[in-house]
């Protein structure tokens, strides 16, 4: 059996991805996983519905992370969908047997150890396969939003690679070729600085970055006018699920992009950043605010009040927005 | 966030599990700490499953009186709406829809069935009853 370090993150790619790369000799942590492949963003997406209700994210598309993290640190990755169910198992057995780490993609809702109330249909969930159980067969698999390591039956993990729908994963295997090397820090993170800042504040599209926040924030206060509490309600909890739920979705992202800023600090001696980091705690800190005071319109603990929530956002759209700025002069 | 702000309340919908968030130590670094959940998440995971629940037991009640078909209410049950069951199966929503009529669910072929059912993670047996 292969000797595998497993180590919980908070979200599912950043975590696969620096689980594999640790794997392969090269200590990275989830912090800068997440931010040199300049994954941190801000989308809303009325167009894309989920359950009748739009798409919120708060970082790059799925994949993003790990197709970023090759340039910067001369790795190669290799990618692999299926047609067939079969032959895509019949491939991870494959890897396995040769001693390979292997990422997938797969769909939460078939993944038999999830709890129960966090099994939707979301086919982007990211988890590394190991190696298989002598005994039972079942896949051994390191699933980075989990404390440990757990198993999963070969027909569970087979439907979970396979799910069909949105962001279908079609059996998505990925692995290093080669190994991955220390880069120059000094080049890298300012170029994935100026990256996501880029993203952030100068996205043509309305609904991305800075200006996305403050469309979000249009289309809460356009929930009163609708006169429909209980749809309200369904709005606001879904906006506040993805930014807040396990690792797969949402999930403390200006948190974690604030620790990567700590460790660009150190890594190029700039003291700027560390200032800038402590901005963007406080930043995620509001966001948590957000999400309480939302929480607690569903309960009907603080009377609903769309457009109150809607001023938080836009108060946040201004303090993103100053923040991007300064990290621009600061990389 | 500080490291002592890190939300211990708990989370029935994390089901025992605990999970992990950025926050600031003593020294000022931010580190891993687990969290055993935020109630502010369990109320908004709580709304979209409740609400996926009565969905369920609203079409289970309508399948008892005859009104749908038992397709409806396992499309609810697996947390599905008929534009993610379109996209899964293939079909057209139109035609799912129209297989919430109980007569023309009634007519499907074994092959249409398991085509739901697969989507679905149940077997066809399954499909056939509200249950």
């Amino acid at each position: 059996m292969m000797e595998f370090q497993h180590s919980q993150a908070s979200h599912c790619e950043s975590g696969v991805m620096s689980a594999m790369l640790r794997h392969h000799g090269l200590p990275i942590s989830e912090p800068m996983a997440f931010g040199l492949s300049s994954a941190l963003s801000f989308a809303y997406l009325p167009i894309i519905k989920i359950n009748g209700l739009p798409l919120v994210s708060y970082r790059m598309p799925p994949k993003f992370i790990i197709k970023g993290l090759q340039k910067p640190l001369g790795l190669t990755m290799r990618f692999e969908t299926f047609r067939d169910p079969v032959a895509g198992t019949r491939r991870l057995d494959e890897l396995l047997a040769d001693g390979e780490v292997v990422g997938m993609q797969t769909s939460v809702f078939f993944l038999p150890y999830m709890p129960e109330d966090l099994r939707f249909h979301f086919n982007a969930h990211n988890v590394l396969a190991y190696g298989r159980d002598a005994a039972s067969g079942d896949y051994q698999l390191s699933d980075p939003v989990f404390e440990t390591t757990v198993s999963c039956a070969g027909e569970a993990l087979q439907k979970a690679r396979f799910a069909k729908g949105a962001l279908a994963p079609k059996g998505l295997l990925y692995y290093t070729t080669g190994k991955p090397s220390t880069p120059d820090w000094t080049k890298v993170i300012p170029k994935a600085l100026k990256k996501t800042t880029r993203i952030m504040l100068d996205t043509p599209l309305p609904i991305i970055g800075v200006r996305g926040i403050r469309r979000l924030a249009n289309a809460i206060e356009g929930l009163a006018a609708k006169n429909d509490p209980a749809q309200a309600k369904m709005f606001i909890g879904q906006v506040v699920r993805m930014q807040e739920e396990i690792g797969t979705g949402g999930g403390g992202f200006r948190f974690i992009y604030a620790s990567f800023l700590q460790e660009a600090a150190e890594l190029l001696a700039r003291p700027r950043l560390n200032e800038l980091s402590e901005n963007l705690v406080d930043i995620g800190d509001e966001w948590r605010e957000f999400a309480l005071s939302a929480a607690r319109m569903i309960r009907d603990r603080e009377p609903l009040v769309p457009a109150a929530l809607a001023a938080k956002l836009r108060q946040i759209a201004e303090r993103e927005k100053a923040f991007f700025l300064d990290l621009r002069r600061a990389a | 966030m500080l490291e002592r702000d890190v939300p211990q309340e708990g989370n029935v919908t994390l089901g025992g599990h605990r999970k992990a968030v950025y926050a600031r130590g003593e020294d000022g670094k931010l580190q891993i700490v687990q969290s055993a959940g935020w109630e502010v998440e369990e109320i908004v995971t709580r709304q979209a499953v409740d609400d996926l629940n009565r969905l369920a037991e609203d079409a289970r009640q309508r399948v008892l009186a005859g009104q749908t078909s038992t397709l409806e209410y396992h499309m609810h049950k697996a947390r599905m709406d008929v534009p993610l069951l379109s996209q899964t199966t293939g079909l057209w929503q139109w035609r799912i829809r129209r297989h919430f009529r109980p007569a023309v669910f009634a007519g499907l072929s074994p092959a249409l069935l398991g085509r739901y059912a697969s989507v679905m993670g149940i077997s066809v047996e399954q499909l056939k009853k509200a249950e």
